[in-house]
């Protein structure tokens, strides 16, 4: 049987899928579906220092093969998290990552200083490409000075393992990548979702309250995996890749064009066993491909 | 947390109910867990490129010797267009069971059930469930035409039954807020419940409200997961904004902040 273990920075997972952050909760609402243990990682709803209501409703809008979303990291805010949630969850064995969301470089460093408090989250998901917030989020992530500022100093305060989760609304993710190793991440993560928009035409209203929100789902796995092979020719640090993973051998695909590692996102709320799916369909490739292990399946592109 | 389960589900069969009502049994795959009145599947919709997400429908009937689970499917768009075509034997996947389930009245209490469309699904399962004897149980349902209500032959024994349509061609003529129980001796009762169009609910609830009556009403809106990780389909209610699908459908109307 291959080789499933990765290893991303100082992370050992036990094997490449993990779970996307805004689309697994805090675990236990996927682990009421499965054993949450099987999988390589859950990256947890995003937190931000207080209290956020989101955005109102309508968040959401079914597009061709996806969907858009404009929730807006409500979420109870990190002193509830470390309160009531993580002593829920903290035992699940496997690794729990903290998707680390502000609207300034302080708010950053202050819901990563108390992430540091927490003995069983090994790492963060320093998000700086939330689509949907008016301050802070993507506005970070859309510049290579942004970028910079962020991951220095959150780099400053934080020795655990540091990935970065990249926006793909911009013109060069590989800049922005490079920009974030160059400062210390430990690995980047990409993409989150792409700014996008939809209209009732009978009502001629938008069908998001923020008029704009994030897609994601299978209509952008074709534009993920062209950034993730980017990213992955431009830096060494490892690539976590994310978008429209759907399969097993969607996944693969990240996999082979570079990513060391997964994330499945939007495909929970359709099949919520899809982790599980993907986990044994990569292992099938192995065994079918003559693969000792699935670090030796990453970049392993033909051309 | 309570364990859900992913599964294919067997089409026994398909009737329709009425002009754009059908009522879809199926089959589950092991041993149904226990599914309460008010609670929801979400079913796949197959084989129609532009529907990506599931859709949700209350449960209608639950028969735990046949594992069989019923839902009544009223066509509001594609999605459940598509889903009320299937035929004996077609397979639905579904996630399941989701949500909370209505208060169960107690045994002293006497109850209103209010229901309209498909909203009276979840109403006739209470009904059924909660085991009071049928002269402490109203309900009225409410529909356009005489065509769009269903047949509740088989609920009889459950409670006295009240019609309402819009167009007078079978009960009495109006809304069910307007029907004479409503205007009239409300605070006999206990508990009320209701489902059906949201403006509907809110007519009841502001009666209820008014009278300050025990009242639950059960919500829907798009939703993308189902199982209270998307965020998608808050309702704001005192607490903050909730997720429909784990924190209700049901809400007490106390909760919520409707301006009635």
């Amino acid at each position: 049987m291959g080789d499933l273990r990765v290893k991303i920075d100082k992370l050992d997972l036990k094997n490449p899928v993990m779970l996307a952050s805004g689309t697994c909760g805090f675990a236990e609402e996927i682990n009421s579906f499965f054993d949450v243990s099987k999988v390589g990682g859950i990256f947890l709803k995003g937190i931000t220092l207080n209290n956020r209501e989101g955005n109102n409703y309508p968040r959401m809008a079914e597009t061709a093969s996806g969907m858009l979303n404009a929730v807006g990291l409500q979420n109870k805010g990190i002193d509830y998290f470390i309160d009531n949630i993580y002593p829920r969850i903290k035992n699940y064995n496997t690794s729990l990552i903290v998707n680390v969301n502000g609207s300034s470089v302080d708010e950053y460093i202050k819901v990563t200083e108390k992430v540091d408090q927490l003995e069983n989250i090994p790492a963060i998901e320093l998000n700086i490409s939330c689509p949907n917030v008016k301050e802070g989020g993507m506005a970070f992530g859309i510049s290579p000075k942004g970028a910079k500022i962020v991951t220095r100093e959150v780099r400053r305060v934080y020795n655990k393992t540091l990935i970065v989760k990249l926006s793909p609304n911009v013109t060069d993710i590989t800049e922005i990548a490079k920009t974030v190793e160059g400062e210390g991440a430990d690995s980047v993560s990409l993409v989150n979702t792409f700014l996008g928009m939809s209209i009732n035409s009978e009502t001629r209203k938008p069908r998001l309250s923020t008029i704009t929100g994030g897609l994601s789902g299978p209509a952008i796995k074709p534009l993920a995996l062209r950034m993730v092979w980017q990213v992955a020719q431009a830096v060494k640090i490892p690539v976590i890749g994310i978008g429209g993973i759907m399969n097993a051998e969607d996944a693969i695909e990240f996999l082979i064009a570079g990513a060391s590692a997964v994330q499945a996102g939007t495909a929970l709320f359709k099949n919520p066993l899809a982790p599980l799916e993907i986990i044994e369909g990569i292992e099938d490739y192995l065994r079918r491909h003559g693969f000792e292990s699935v670090s030796e399946l990453s970049g392993s592109l033909h051309l | 947390m309570e364990k859900r389960s992913v599964d294919d589900f067997l089409v026994i069969d398909n009737i329709q109910l009425n002009t754009n009502s059908f009522l879809i049994r199926m089959s589950g795959p092991k041993p149904l867990p226990e599914i309460k009145p008010g609670q929801f599947v979400n079913a796949e919709i197959k084989d129609c490129s532009e529907i990506f997400l599931r859709r949700p429908f209350s449960v209608f009937d639950v028969d735990y010797k046949y594992n069989y689970l019923s839902i009544i499917v009223k066509i509001l768009g594609k999605g459940s267009g598509k889903l009320a075509e299937v035929s004996k034997n077609a397979v639905i996947s579904l996630v399941y069971p989701l949500g909370k389930s209505f208060t169960y009245p107690s045994d002293s209490d006497r109850i209103l059930f209010i229901g309209g469309g498909s909203g009276v699904a979840p109403m006739l399962f209470l009904a059924k469930e909660c085991g009071l004897p049928a002269d402490k149980v109203d309900m009225i349902f409410g529909a356009r035409s005489l065509e769009d209500h269903i047949k509740i032959d088989g609920y009889r024994s459950y409670g006295k039954f009240h019609f309402t349509t819009d167009d007078g061609t079978y009960g009495f003529k109006g809304m069910v807020t307007e029907h004479p129980i409503v205007k009239g001796n409300l605070t006999e009762y206990d508990k009320i419940y209701a489902c059906g169009p949201l403006s509907m609910m809110k007519a009841v609830a502001a009666e209820a409200g008014k009278r300050d009556i025990f009242c639950e009403v059960s919500l829907e809106n798009s939703m993308a997961c189902g199982f209270g990780v998307c965020l998608c389909c808050i309702e704001p209610t005192r607490r903050g904004n909730l997720c429909i699908c784990t924190e209700g459908p049901v809400f007490n109307i106390k909760e919520l902040k409707w301006e009635i």
